[in-house]
Formats: C-alpha cells, sequence, structure tokens
C-alpha cells in the first residue's frame, strides 16, 4: 500500500506541474484531472475511501467537465497557445519558484517531524456521515446555505434579461 | 398535472407493448436474391428495342425519345436502307445516367423502345452501363404485339405506296374533277 | 480453478465474458430492433447471421484508421480509450454470483457513479479535439446531458442505499433476499432507468449523437478501431446499466434454486438489455431543451421527493 501512495503522489506532483507548463489548455485540464485522480488515490490509501469516491466524482468528475464545457464555449486555438508561450518568459517563473521552492523545504522539514502512519482500517462512509451530522452539523448547514444562496444567485442571474 | 404525468406513462407503456408485439407479426421483408419478388407488367425497368411482328426494327431513328429523355442519356444516328426506310445506325443508353422515368417510351411513336420489369443490371464498370443497339434490340415485339408503325403512317416506302395503309384511303386525285 | 473473488482468472473471465456479450449484443441489437420494425435484420452472415458479429468487427479491424489533420492528435487518439477504459472498470464492483466478481468494496455504488461521471471526459475530449462544429455540438450536448443526469442517478440510488444502509452492492443484494427493491423502490427505479439511458447516450436520449440533427455528433470524425471502440463501449455501458438496474432494483443473483446464481444474473440483465432496444424501437427522441427541463423539473424533485418519503418511512419503522 505504500508504495501505491508513493505512485500516486509522484504521478500528483508531476501531473500538477505539467498544468502549469503546459500551453495547450485542454492538455492541462486533462493533467489536472490526472493529478486530482491521483489526490483520490492517495486518499484511498490513506484509509478514507469516501473521501476518494468524492474527489473522483465530485472535482474529476464534476467540476473539471463544467472547465471543459466552458473552454469549448470560448473557442480557443493556435492563437491562445502562442500567447500562453510568450508569457512563460524565465523572468516570469524563477522568484515564484524560488519563493515555492522555499516554502517547500519547510513543509518538507515540519512533516518530517510529524509522525503519522496510515490508518490501520478505512474510515468507512458511516463514520463521515455520523460525523458530519454529529459535531460538525453546523458546518453542514452552514455550508448548506451558502450553496442555497449560490444556487439562488443563479436562479436570479438566469432568469433577469 | 396528475393527468398529464400518468396519460404521458399510459402513451409510452402502450408504445413500448405495441411494438413488443410487432416481435410476433409477419416481417415484411422480402428476401431478395432468394425469393424473387413479383414485378408488375408495367414496372419501368431495363429499355429494350422491340421489333415488329414482322421482325424488322420498329425505331424509325426519329429523335423523339432522345429528345424527351430528361437527362439526356439516348444518343441514336440516323441510317436510311434502300427501300425508304429509317433505322437507327448506332443507337446508344447510358444506364448509368438513366432515371427509368419512362419518358421515352412516351414519346416513342412506334412503340420501339419499351421499358420492362427487369432491374437487375448493377455492373462493376461505369462503362458496362453504356448499352449499345446491340445490346438492346430483342427478337420480339414487347408489350405491343400488333402494332406495325408502317402499316398505319401514311410513309411512303418501297414496296407500299401512299394510301396502302390500314385504315388508309387512297390519295385524291388533284387533277380529277371527280368528287 | 481458482474462481474465488478477484482472483486472475475470474476478472479475466468476467472481462472476457463482458466484451464479447458487448460484441455480441451489436448483432442482437440489430436483429431484434428488425424484428420489432417488422424487419428481419441481419440474417444473412452465419446461422441466422450468428457471425455477422464476425463480419462486423473484421470491418472494423481493417478499416483506415484516420486521424484529420487539424485534430488535436492527444486528446483525439486518448478520448476512446478514456470511455473504454472507464466503463470496463465500473464491472469490478458488480456482483455476478455470490462468490464471483472483481472486487468486494464498501464504496461500490460511488465507484460507479464515480467512472460514469469521468465518461464525460471522453465524450466531451472526442467532441473538442475533432475540430468540427457538428462534434463539438455534440460534446456540449453531452456534456451538459451527463452532468445532469449523474445527478438524478445519484439521488434515485440513494433510496435503495437508505434501505440497505451500505454502499456495497453486494450487501445491497443480500438486503433483497425478502423481497426486491423494485416494489419498495419503484419511483427511484424509473429514474434510474431513464437516468441510466441518458448517462449512456443511447436512444432515446442519443442526442449528443443525433445523426439526424448533428451527423454523428461527438464522434463524428472517428473512424476504424477508434470508432469502433465508442461503439463497444455504448454497448459495454448497455450491459453494465442492465446489470447495475438488476443488481440495485431486481436482486441481483437471487431466485430460486433450479439454476445457478449467475444465471438468473444473466436472465434478468438480459431482459433489462432487450427492454433497452425495445426503447430504442418504439421511443422517440425527444428535444435537447426537453430533455434537459424534464430533467432539473420533474426529475430532480421526485427523486428527492422519492428520497424524503424512504427516509422518513425508514426512520418511522
Ligand atoms: S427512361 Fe427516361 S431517362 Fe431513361 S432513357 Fe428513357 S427518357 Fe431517358
Ligand atoms: S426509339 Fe422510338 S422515339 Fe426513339 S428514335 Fe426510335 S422510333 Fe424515335
Amino acid at each position: 500500500m505504500t508504495i501505491l501512495f508513493y505512485i500516486a503522489g509522484a504521478i500528483a506532483v508531476i501531473a500538477s506541474i505539467a498544468v502549469i507548463l503546459q500551453t495547450n489548455i485542454v492538455h492541462a485540464l486533462l493533467y489536472m484531472v490526472v493529478s486530482l485522480l491521483s489526490v483520490a488515490v492517495v486518499f484511498y490509501v490513506l484509509g478514507a475511501p469516501f473521501a476518494a469516491m468524492l474527489e473522483a466524482i465530485v472535482y474529476a468528475g464534476a467540476i473539471m467537465v463544467l472547465f471543459l464545457f466552458v473552454i469549448m464555449m470560448l473557442n480557443l486555438g493556435q492563437h491562445t497557445r502562442d500567447e500562453e508561450k510568450s508569457w512563460l518568459t524565465p523572468g516570469g517563473w524563477i522568484l515564484p519558484s524560488i519563493l515555492s521552492a522555499v516554502l517547500l523545504l519547510q513543509l518538507v522539514n515540519v512533516i518530517s517531524e510529524l509522525n503519522f502512519d496510515i490508518l490501520p482500517e478505512q474510515v468507512g462512509v458511516m463514520q463521515v456521515s455520523a460525523l458530519l451530522f454529529g459535531p460538525y452539523v453546523i458546518a453542514v448547514e452552514l455550508a448548506s446555505i451558502l450553496l442555497l444562496a449560490g444556487l439562488v444567485a443563479a436562479y436570479h442571474l438566469a432568469k433577469s434579461k | 398535472m396528475i393527468k398529464l404525468i400518468a396519460d404521458t406513462l399510459l402513451t409510452q407503456v402502450r408504445t413500448l407493448w405495441l411494438v413488443f408485439i410487432k416481435l410476433f407479426k409477419k416481417k415484411d421483408t422480402v428476401e431478395y436474391p432468394d425469393k424473387q419478388p413479383y414485378m408488375f407488367p408495367r414496372w419501368r425497368g431495363r429499355i429494350i428495342l422491340s421489333r415488329d411482328p414482322d421482325g424488322e426494327e420498329r425505331c424509325v431513328a426519329c429523335n423523339l425519345c432522345a429528345v424527351a429523355c430528361p437527362v439526356d442519356c439516348i444518343a441514336l444516328q440516323k441510317g436510311e436502307m434502300e427501300d425508304g426506310r429509317w433505322y437507327p445506325e448506332f443507337f446508344r443508353i447510358n444506364f448509368s445516367r438513366c432515371i427509368m422515368c419512362g419518358f421515352c417510351e412516351e414519346a416513342c411513336p412506334t412503340n420501339a423502345i419499351q421499358l420492362t420489369p427487369d432491374f437487375e443490371m448493377a455492373e462493376y464498370k461505369r462503362q458496362d452501363m453504356v448499352w449499345e443497339k446491340e445490346d438492346l434490340l430483342i427478337n420480339g415485339t414487347g408489350k405491343y404485339h400488333d402494332y406495325n408503325f408502317y402499316r398505319v403512317a401514311g410513309k411512303q416506302i418501297k414496296g407500299k405506296d401512299k394510301g396502302e395503309a390500314l385504315n388508309e384511303s387512297a390519295p385524291i386525285d388533284v387533277r380529277s374533277l371527280m368528287p | 480453478m481458482d474462481l474465488s473473488i478477484g482472483s486472475p482468472l475470474t476478472i479475466g473471465l468476467i472481462l472476457g465474458v463482458v466484451i464479447i456479450t458487448a460484441a455480441l449484443l451489436i448483432t442482437v441489437e440489430r436483429r431484434l430492433l428488425g424484428f420489432w420494425q417488422e424487419r428481419l435484420g441481419p440474417n444473412r452472415v452465419g446461422w441466422f447471421g450468428s457471425l455477422q458479429v464476425v463480419a462486423d468487427m473484421i470491418k472494423i479491424f481493417t478499416k483506415e484508421d484516420w486521424i484529420p489533420p487539424f485534430a488535436d492528435k492527444f486528446s483525439f487518439v486518448v478520448a476512446p480509450g478514456i470511455i473504454m477504459t472507464v466503463v470496463l472498470l465500473s464491472f469490478a464492483v458488480i456482483p455476478f454470483s455470490p462468490n464471483l466478481g472483481v472486487i468486494d468494496s464498501n464504496i461500490g455504488v460511488l465507484f460507479v457513479l464515480a467512472m460514469a461521471s469521468l465518461g464525460a471526459y471522453s465524450v466531451m475530449l472526442g467532441g473538442l479535439s475533432s475540430d468540427n462544429k457538428y462534434a463539438l455540438l455534440g460534446s456540449l450536448r453531452a456534456a451538459a446531458q451527463m452532468i445532469s443526469y449523474e445527478v438524478f442517478m445519484g439521488i434515485s440510488l440513494l433510496g435503495v442505499i437508505a434501505l440497505t444502509g451500505s454502499f456495497n452492492l453486494r450487501e445491497i443484494v443480500e438486503s433483497q433476499s425478502d423481497g426486491w427493491y423494485i416494489v419498495p423502490q419503484f419511483i427511484g427505479f424509473v429514474i434510474f432507468l431513464i437516468a441510466g439511458v441518458a448517462e449512456s447516450h443511447r436512444l432515446p436520449f442519443d442526442i449528443p449523437e443525433a445523426e439526424q440533427e448533428i451527423c454523428a455528433g461527438y464522434h463524428t470524425e472517428y473512424s476504424g478501431m477508434k470508432f469502433g471502440m465508442f461503439f463497444v463501449a455504448e454497448y459495454i455501458g448497455l450491459v453494465l446499466i442492465s446489470s447495475l438496474i438488476t443488481v440495485l432494483f431486481f436482486g441481483g443473483w437471487l431466485g430460486p434454486d433450479f439454476l445457478p446464481s449467475v444465471a438468473w444474473f444473466a436472465i434478468k440483465a438480459f431482459g433489462f438489455i432487450a427492454f433497452f432496444i425495445l426503447m430504442r424501437a418504439a421511443v422517440p427522441r425527444p428535444r435537447y431543451d426537453q430533455l434537459m427541463t424534464y430533467g432539473w423539473l420533474f426529475l430532480l424533485p421526485l427523486s428527492l421527493l422519492n428520497l424524503l418519503v424512504t427516509g422518513a418511512i425508514i426512520l418511522s419503522t
């Protein structure tokens, strides 16, 4: 299982880098889907199958599809690809990458001091739901109110014309 | 609302049922090469050139069929025999253009060109779809058995003078004073 | 012979049977459609047309595999692979009989839903990368349709899941030993059926590939084996939906003892496959906006209501 974890993690990292470097937006999106799916595998290996499946259904399956949907409507062609290429100059990416490298070092430092293991048993749907509707019920309700507001707003935007 | 839903549901189920029982109905398909379908006598299929009851070519190369043809697929050339009869020197139908409309048959004054109930004329090479007179001409009268153009038309040829055609009176002698 | 759950032999067997069934379905569907339209269907190759599938396969394999020069090659090649992988992976969690299956997963239903939602990529990428207006229109329609009907599909299943108390498809089957879920969950079944057809975009909901409107929709530019993969994946999806309905609402392998449990499963699943083909023969295709309105304004409230009532009944007993 540990080896699965490392493979999936490596795929996630590589795919995420590829998302940034890709100039073809559709390919970038595909890499992003791959990255999300490998994160789902990471979740699964860590013992959270429910979270893994939700990652696949909600992020990879719904949100990214909507991204792709929007891209389809935008009608991007070769010229956007060239534009993207021209934006990716060393002057643009060196500083952010140095900064994030420093952050990464810190992160690795912190993580190496933590001690955690792959969970001995899987956290099933039951446990997650019990938690959601037990101690965290306020958070769930707040989130649903937020979503409701979003729904109403979307309805309003679609109607007003 | 409830009624609408019920109606919609019922009609869908009824449709499904009606289509389902077709499983046991007789099929409309005719399994063609094994079972030949019945072709109606007036079906417009392969074109032939017929002969009159005496065994002579009926076609008089009048070119009416070529004019009538909407896709211009008939080509022919007039020739004349010693006795004064006209005949086509060549007669060519390009069946890859022919639309089997039957206009040529309608136009023909001599019933020479006729459409028959044969439709199996597919070829692998397009050039093979061009039929010459030898391919078109048959040794028979086709659909009209007794008709002979030169017998009824007033045309004068050797051996048949004016006024000798069927149902034809002798020409009026303009020099005579008799009525 | 190791035929337990998840042994390599079992996996190979299931994979082979599923693919062969899907290929056979091409012929079966053409024959059945023929009968229902008062025709005979293909009956020339082999005994009563039984070898038609071989002829079809030879044709598909030997056809020119053409990638249009204007297409986005990478996405164009990847797209048919995605749908094939995704539908085949979904079979991993289907329980065919008490001891036949690939994995015994606690998140079976979720896995199927996740795979179904990933299937949308194939259709969308295929259409987008073809760089063809019909393909683009088709994949736009497909995206909207698949995302929408995923929602109803998921919610309609929740009733069954609430009754069982588990996402495990095996447990769902076992809990139906004293009554199939078709009775208490009839509304859920109808919604799942409709959403299933829409999800696998078969007729009457084949709006993404409606021939009469937009050529072949998202696979307009595909040919040869790539088209074949889309084509076969559609049939595998049909088998998948039928198996799912069997498992979720019709007691899966359960049945009287005189037949083995796999046979019961196969009989029920084939019944649904035939029903889907009948639907294709009988029901006309709705318009695109009708499909959307129908989904969001009718199916969604209905499925939510179904869930609420089911929940209330479970709580009160
Ligand atoms: S059937 Fe019509 S198209 Fe054919 S040769 Fe006669 S006139 Fe021309
Ligand atoms: S076939 Fe008939 S219409 Fe045509 S040239 Fe001969 S006589 Fe005239």
